[in-house]
């Protein structure tokens, strides 16, 4: 099976900050880690192939830096990594984003399954798998807990919901956005290391991956960050309770009644 | 992509909402969404539409008007009683070619944020995930989507105003649901299914939903959750308990489910889910970042800690120090059978 697996590269959260021209997130200068939903992603392709062959192919958008991260991957097992990166896709909404990926999917070719996490935690969408699948017209199936079964033209998988999950099947080629409960995924071995710094990796421009320009960046994006505030605050009443287990618990039920909760 | 003129946008009309039924039921989420698809509709002098795709749902939709829906919307079909996201999609799609909604909202469940992100590219539409907050500019109709980005860090506000219709999902259990008004009336339209819509579409072979062990974290009014300080499994026991006693869901960190104590549907946080309940109580949980962007938002937050200085107790509505071994079982003892 030929596996692409899409990663982002995402800043660490505490370090958030937004441009104020652009109101997008700021990228540089700012400690970047693999997106942890796709580290199980990329663990899942790694085990399909060890069952079936194959190869597995992560593929990431960012800035030049985010080499680092299809690094790690091939760390843990992926064949190899390729690298789209261009002014020209800077700015990108989801939209775009997954144009560009899929876009990127067509020119690798001949790809059975797509794997992506179940969302970036920068934005917190889960729009980018779904758009893949929609880009390329593959089926899908989003916040996958367990990959069932696999044939030469299908795949079985559970999919999470609020209230349960479902079993279905679907004809490959197929996108899969994953959970964090699919799997655990390896940590890399000095092997590993050394063999993923040595990897050739390649960077596509729009013109590699026969991407429309106007389909791509800030103007291939429906939505505009218009305005970005931080969180309405916590108007903390801060109550604190002491005292001997009895008297806590005592107080605690009585703080619950007086604000009927209980 | 190519923009729309000010002229075109003008053929756009009325705000939709995607109704979301599971196993033949409507869900609270579609209330919460009429809810707020009212004032944006009223603001935009149109109607309130709401697409239901199902079998057999029609009885069901007509409990709709009641909600504030002008027109419902029925696409009838034994093969939507699943949820299956690619016959779905194809036929909101056809919909939104044929009827030109000005605005789409679907709930940001997990089906909703399956099944919107493939309308919005079939349609070449801008998608804002997860919003808590809408309004809308009645001169343009442009939307103002505002969302939590970052696991709640910062809010953005976003607009899409050279695309119609402008869709967004919506985070379920913030927007109030309006009281039923049995005297409102309203008008049911049948769709059929194309064959178009069906072609390749998935296979649910099965579905389990209200089982026992799952947790629905999103719908529950309170959460107890737990963290390293429970210790081990009998920790997590004792908070069924309590969360059992008051009617809510059990949670945890991740340091907890990382141990082996909880099953990871019930991780709170970055990895986690996000939660926005009535009341949040945290039980031997230090409150690192990761953990409460996942549920600072909610109402109120109750810490249980021995440690008084840790971030959860910091930001706790109320802080309760002591050692939560000898606490809960108090507490439990404490509140009356219902
Ligand atoms: C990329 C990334 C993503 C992450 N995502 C998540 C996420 O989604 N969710 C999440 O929760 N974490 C997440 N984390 C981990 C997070 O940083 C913390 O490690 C984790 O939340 C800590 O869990 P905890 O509060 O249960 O444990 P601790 O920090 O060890 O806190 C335990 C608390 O229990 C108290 N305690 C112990 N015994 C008792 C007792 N008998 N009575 C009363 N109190 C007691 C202690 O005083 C302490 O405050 C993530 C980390 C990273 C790097
Ligand atoms: N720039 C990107 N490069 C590669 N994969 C991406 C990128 N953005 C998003 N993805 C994939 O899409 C998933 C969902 O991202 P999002 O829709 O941003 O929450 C991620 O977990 C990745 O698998």
């Amino acid at each position: 099976m030929k596996i692409v697996v899409c990663i982002k590269q995402v800043p660490a959260t505490t370090d958030a900050k937004i441009d104020p021209e652009t109101k997008r997130i700021v990228r540089e200068g700012i400690q970047a880690i693999l997106n942890p939903f796709d580290t199980y992603a990329v663990e899942e392709a790694v085990k399909l192939r060890n069952q079936f062959g194959g190869e597995v192919i992560t593929l990431c958008m960012g800035p030049p830096k985010a080499e680092v991260s299809l690094r790690e991957s091939i760390s843990v097992g992926a064949d190899k990594g390729i690298l789209l990166s261009d002014r020209a896709f800077g700015g990108s909404d989801t939209w775009a984003t997954s144009y560009a990926l899929a876009k990127a999917i067509e020119k690798i070719g001949d790809v059975d399954l797509v794997l992506c996490g179940k969302q970036a935690i920068d934005g917190d969408t889960a729009q980018v798998g779904p758009g893949i699948a929609a880009h390329l017209d593959y089926m899908q199936a989003t916040y996958v807990m367990a990959v069932d079964q696999v044939t030469d033209d299908s795949i079985t998988v559970k999919r999470m919901h609020e209230d349960g999950y479902d079993i279905c099947e679907m004809k490959l080629p197929a996108v899969l956005t994953v959970v964090k409960g699919i799997n655990i995924p390896r940590v890399p071995t000095l092997k590993g290391r050394l063999a993923s710094e040595k990897e050739e990796i390649p960077v596509w421009k729009p013109d590699d991956i026969g991407a429309d320009i106007s389909k791509i960046g800030l103007d291939g994006s429906p939505t505009r960050v218009v305005k970005t505030n931080p969180p309405p605050a916590r108007h903390t009443s801060s109550k604190k309770i002491e005292g001997s287990p009895e008297l806590c618990a005592k107080e605690l039920f009585r703080e619950l009644r007086l604000r009927s909760i209980l | 992509m190519i923009a729309l003129t000010e002229n075109d946008k003008k053929e756009y009309k009325n705000i939709w909402v995607v109704a979301e039924q599971l196993q033949g039921e409507i869900q609270l989420v579609t209330h919460e969404l009429i809810g707020a698809a009212r004032p944006l509709a009223d603001a935009r002098k149109s109607q309130v539409f709401v697409v239901v795709t199902g079998s057999k749902m029609a009885e069901k939709a007509e409990t709709l008007f009641a909600y504030g829906a002008d027109k419902v919307i029925v696409v009838d079909d034994e093969r939507l009683l699943d949820f299956n996201d690619e016959m779905e999609a194809k036929i909101l799609g056809r919909l939104i070619v044929k009827y030109k909604p000005e605005v789409v909202i679907c709930g940001a469940t997990t089906r909703g944020r399956a099944l919107i992100p493939r309308v919005a590219v079939s349609t070449n539409c801008g998608l804002t995930a997860d919003c808590t907050e809408l309004g809308i500019d009645p001169e343009n109709g442009d939307l103002l989507q505002t969302r939590p980005a970052f696991g709640g860090n910062i809010m953005a506000t976003i607009r899409c105003s050279n695309h119609r219709p402008q869709m967004s999902t919506v985070r379920p259990r913030v927007m109030k649901a309006p009281e039923p008004d049995k005297s409102r009336k309203g008008e049911i339209i049948i769709e059929n299914v194309i064959s178009s819509d069906t072609d390749n579409i998935k296979k649910v072979l099965e579905v389990f939903h209200n089982l026992e062990n799952t947790v629905n974290l999103a719908d529950a009014q309170i959460i107890v959750s737990g963290g390293r300080g429970m210790k081990g499994p009998q920790g997590f026991a004792l908070l069924k308990q309590l969360a059992d006693k008051v009617g809510g869901a059990v949670g945890a960190s991740r340091a907890a489910v990382d141990a082996g104590w909880i099953a990871y549907a019930h991780q709170v946080g970055q990895t986690g889910q996000t939660v926005q309940t009535k009341v949040y109580i945290a039980c031997g949980i230090s409150g690192q970042i990761q953990h409460l962007v996942g549920m600072q938002s909610s109402d109120m937050i109750i810490a249980i800690d021995k440690n008084p200085d840790t971030p959860m107790m910091q930001i706790a509505d109320i802080a309760v120090v002591g050692d939560l071994f000898e606490i809960i079982p108090e507490l439990i003892k404490e509140i009356p059978k219902l």
